[in-house]
Formats: structure tokens, sequence, C-alpha cells
């Protein structure tokens, strides 16, 4: 049986290459299909935000690569309601479709899995 | 006990002194390390060209003599290495770079090496992370 393992993004897409690296950590798991989950937290969940530019700033759409996690098999996709509340996303459409939790169901969520991972 | 060890952080950062100081507990522990992964600025900490003031900490040699002496599976990602400008003579030639900054004991590969080692180990441990 193999082991469980979340990861959490908490970095921003602009703030250098965390967002981008924690992801890659997600899809070469779900390659070797292992159960593999991901949570975005605090700054994190400004990479679900919709209608970014990110080629004004010479960077790739890291939304774009997100698209990929359930093709590669991780479908256990979470975000903090509080996170982006917080950051004025409480009520917007996400370019990603995640589970919204609350503190209460963070705190369940991280008993959940064997191993953790934050980036 | 079987522990991989995840260090994220760069040398001059606290968290790479504290993941060589665990990584040399758990030997003399009497635990098993079943791999260093290095990782983002991590990837740093492994680099040959890294020069300390002489009355400091050289955190970069005491890595590399650590692995060495102890005959530890050390590896960084290949793709943060490659990005950071940490290359392998192997590397430096395939990109026509003039310099490789990267020998043994160390080894390039990919994350799935990272998820080998947290399969295995009883337990992962990561520094540096945010």
């Amino acid at each position: 049986m193999s082991k469980s393992l979340l990861i959490i993004s908490r970095q921003a897409p602009w703030s250098g290459p965390g967002a981008r690296e924690a992801l890659d950590i997600a899809l070469a798991g779900g390659a070797f299909d292992l159960p593999i989950g991901m949570l975005f937290l605090d700054d994190g969940v400004f990479q679900l935000s919709a209608g970014q530019q990110p080629g004004q700033l010479q960077q790739k759409n890291l939304g774009a690569n997100l698209q990929a996690l359930p093709m590669f098999g991780v479908e256990e996709l979470y975000a903090s309601q509080r996170s982006l509340s917080e950051r004025g996303l409480g009520d917007s459409e996400l370019n990603l479709a995640v589970q919204r939790l609350d503190d209460s169901e963070l705190t369940a969520l991280l008993e959940r899995y064997d191993q953790v991972i934050t980036l | 006990m079987k522990f991989a060890i995840a260090l994220f952080a760069a040398p001059h950062q606290p968290a790479s002194r504290r993941a060589l100081r665990f990584a040399q507990a758990t030997l003399a522990g009497g635990h098993e390390i079943v791999r260093l992964f290095f990782y983002q600025d991590g990837v740093h900490s492994a680099s040959s060209n890294v020069v300390s003031p002489q009355d400091e900490l050289d955190l970069p040699r005491e890595w590399r003599e650590f692995v060495t002496a102890n005959g530890l599976d050390s590896v960084l990602c290949i793709a943060a290495a490659l990005r950071r400008g940490v290359l392998n003579a192997e590397e430096a030639q395939r990109y026509a770079r003039s310099a490789a900054n990267l020998e043994a004991p160390w080894e390039l590969s990919g994350l799935g090496q990272l998820h080998e080692a947290a399969q295995q180990a009883d337990r992962l441990v990561c520094f540096g992370g945010q």
C-alpha cells in the first residue's frame, strides 16, 4: 500500500519558481500512480485566480499546467477558503476544480495523509 | 527507522545547517537514511563552487564530507539544478556551458527519486519549505 502525500503549495505564481516546483512534485507523483493530494494555502491560492496574464511578465501560464493535475490522476485538490477570502477570491470562480475547506476541515485533511511537503 | 531527508533551502540559510545536523544525528542514533534529496534552492548546497569565508561554517564542504564518508544516496532534482546553474560535467557538455560545479557523490535525477525515497522511508523529513 503506497503512502499518501499531501503537497501544500503556499507561493503565488509570480513570486518565483516555488509554485511550479510544488506542482512538479504533484505531477511526478501522479505519474507514478501514487496517492497525491494538493492543497493551495496562503498566497498559493493566487495560482487559482482566473484570467491571469503572466505573459506580460514574460512568464509561462502556470494555470495551464494546473489543468494537468487531473490528467495525471491527482484529483484530490483543495484550497483554504480563509486564504481565498483574505485575498478577495472568496466568491471568485477559480481556474481549477478544487474543494474549498474551512479551517477545521484543513485539520482533518492534514490528519488523513501519511506525509506532507510544504513549499 | 528509515528516513528520507529533503532539503529545499540554500546553504546560507539556517535550514541547510539544520538538515545536515539532523542527518548526522539520524546516523549517530543508529537509524538509516534511504536518500537525501535536494530540491529548489537546496541544490546550491551541493555546488562545489561555493566559497565560504575562512572563519565561517563551510556547509557545502560539510555536506560533501558527510555524504562521502557514509556512502549516502544523495540526489539533486535535475530540473531544479539546471535552472540554478548547478551542472555536472555531463550536463555542462550537453548544454555547452563552460564550467561544471557538481561532482561525486552527488547525482542528478528526477523527482521520481523523491517519491521513491518517501515510499521506502518510515519518515519523510523536509527542511526549508515555505
